[in-house]
């Protein structure tokens, strides 16, 4: 059974705190189950349920609507690259390209080492840094696959 | 013009985003006027300045306040916008990441001028280094006394909290952000009610945009009028413009409004990357103008409408002779596609099918049929749809078609 450590418990009587409603806090609660858990399955799902005295259904329907929650595994490095307008004109298709034959997965794609999944994502609202990546937390400006390749011999 | 710019004049200095460099530089310096004034007067002020909604519906802000009804029993709120994701727009990213303190600031006016005692801020969830520097400058302002229990010895109270989206575009729309915030999926709200009256938690509910927040503070410090020295009579102020696409200098600039777009171009951008051929002007939704449409157009409400386009969010990408339009309005298909929240059936079915033809299309399966089906799907996603997400797309596929028509026959050949 998945159950928060001390801190996210004391994190989450802070999130609930800041809401009239117990229910509001949904989203930010399963962004702290995400990082607890890494993944939302469907038992964290109903974790996250019984904490908020919602029902798990309606749970489901808010993690799958939203595209940031994980519900299957994602590498250590989650690799996702814009393609909409601004970046696609500077060519983050041919990257995605080249991402997907480097580590021959399909977009989505958890790598057998576990390491990797490469994702196609909508605007990342950095479009003068086109094309423009984000690996986890960090933004990478103008990724030539030259520079993606350099990028990727640093990741630890 | 004046040299202190209302919204930019802090960014280049290092470390802007911190609390000592922005109180330095004039920061929370209008908070001392604010509590001498009452809520109303407040109103007054940014009314008379004439700022207008940055998000890309440009309503008078003073005129959206003035709406929150008093003493309803209820608890008022406002909702700050940071959902930035319209394709071509990243100014606000450039606000939060290098002043957020103007932002914080330019929420305690809002929030006391409409009688809120706590703030959302919905931010995109891919906003890592903004999102980081909202939190680092919120934590700086409770412990100064500029949030929380008696600001700045006023007697007033704000609570602020920032609230994370999980990726889904449609959350920019303001009553999607409402339901959002309450812990739903993000699925805009028929209006009426507006939020003004029944919005966040039922209650009165302001949203305001990043951007307009922001241009408060310099309201405040120079009145109405400091604030009329920019721009035109009917878009007063400045305008930030993100722009990007084939330009040599692309990035966040902030201009007056009534700038020559040509000017812009040249000067701000540092020209055009080969032959231009199309400029998007503000944001993805807005109708194209071609190369040959733009000589006269300058950067403000109006100029851009008689254009037959609209300033939106000021995301302005420019377009060279190598892109293929209908590669471009596949491309911008898909993210509608993608981004519609399924409520309505003129826009999930609508922005799918448009997707799927324009696909078809550049595979070299596109017939002459579909182009003429395209248009009537177009036709019927305009103003069928509770949000304007279907119009968002029928808007550039209308235009896109209209204006390089050609393109678009050569490609839907069989």
């Amino acid at each position: 059974m998945v159950e928060f450590s001390h801190t996210a418990k004391t994190k989450f009587d802070e999130i609930v705190s800041r809401y009239p409603r117990k229910e509001a806090a949904l989203l930010p609660t399963l962004w702290l189950a995400q990082e607890e858990f890494t993944t939302v399955t469907p038992e964290v799902m109903a974790y996250v349920a019984a904490l908020l005295d919602l029902p798990a259904a309606k749970v489901l329907g808010v993690t799958t609507f939203y595209t940031m929650y994980h519900t299957k595994p994602v590498g250590t490095y989650h690799i996702q690259v814009c393609r909409t307008l601004s970046c696609a004109m500077a060519g983050s298709n041919a990257l995605l390209d080249y991402l997907k034959k480097t580590f021959n997965v399909d977009l989505d794609e958890l790598t057998a080492d576990g390491k990797f999944t490469i994702s196609q994502v909508e605007c990342l609202a950095n479009c003068d840094a086109a094309p423009a990546i984000q690996i986890n937390a960090t933004d990478y400006k103008q990724v030539s696959q030259e520079k993606m390749g350099e990028i990727l011999k640093k990741l630890p | 013009m004046p040299c202190e710019l209302p919204l930019t004049s802090r960014f280049e200095i290092p470390e802007s985003h911190t609390l000592p460099v922005s109180q330095a530089y004039r920061g929370y310096e209008t908070l001392a006027t604010l509590f001498t004034l009452s809520p109303q007067a407040v109103i007054e002020r940014v009314k008379a300045s004439g700022l207008r909604g940055r998000g890309g519906a440009g309503f008078s802000t003073g005129l959206k306040w003035s709406f929150v009804p008093q003493n309803t029993g209820k608890p008022s709120y406002l909702c700050v916008n940071a959902d930035e994701s319209e394709p071509g727009t990243f100014k606000d990213r450039y606000l939060l990441e290098r002043d957020p303190h103007q932002l914080i600031e330019g929420m305690v006016i809002a929030a006391y001028a409409i009688s809120c005692h706590h703030a959302y801020i919905y931010i995109r969830g891919e906003f890592m280094l903004p999102r980081k520097r909202l939190e680092a400058a919120i934590t700086e302002a409770y412990a100064a006394g500029l949030l929380g229990k008696n600001i700045a010895g006023s007697g007033y109270d704000l609570e602020v909290t920032i609230h994370r989206g999980a990726g889904a575009y449609i959350c920019g729309e303001e009553t999607a952000l409402l339901e959002s915030i309450e812990g739903k999926p993000g699925k805009p709200r028929l209006k009426p009610p507006f939020p003004a009256v029944s919005g966040l938690f039922a209650s009165p509910t302001v949203v305001n945009n990043v951007e307009t927040l922001s241009a408060l503070p310099y309201i405040l410090r120079h009145g109405a009028d400091g604030y009329r020295q920019f721009g035109t009579e009917k878009s007063p102020g400045t305008k930030l413009f993100s722009a990007s696409g084939h330009l040599k200098r692309p990035g966040v600039y902030e201009v007056s409004m009534g700038y020559p777009l040509k000017d812009f171009l040249e000067k701000e951008c540092g020209g055009v990357v080969g032959t231009l051929k199309a400029v998007i002007p503000g944001g993805s939704s807005v109708p194209v103008l071609r190369a040959d449409e733009i000589d006269a157009v300058t950067l403000d409400y109006e100029s851009i409408a008689a254009a037959g386009s609209m300033l939106g969010s000021g995301g302005l990408i420019a377009l060279n002779d190598s892109v293929n339009m209908v590669w471009a309005l596949e491309n911008l298909a898909h993210f509608y596609a993608h981004e519609s929240c399924g409520q309505c059936t003129p826009c999930r079915e609508g922005t799918a099918w448009a997707a799927k033809i324009l696909h078809r299309a550049l595979a070299g399966h596109g017939t002459r049929k579909d182009l003429e089906l395209l248009l009537t799907i177009s036709k019927n996603m305009t103003g069928k749809t509770i949000c304007v997400l279907a119009d968002a797309l029928a808007m550039p596929i209308d235009s896109y078609i209209a204006k390089f028509r050609d393109e678009f026959e050569a490609c839907f050949n069989r």
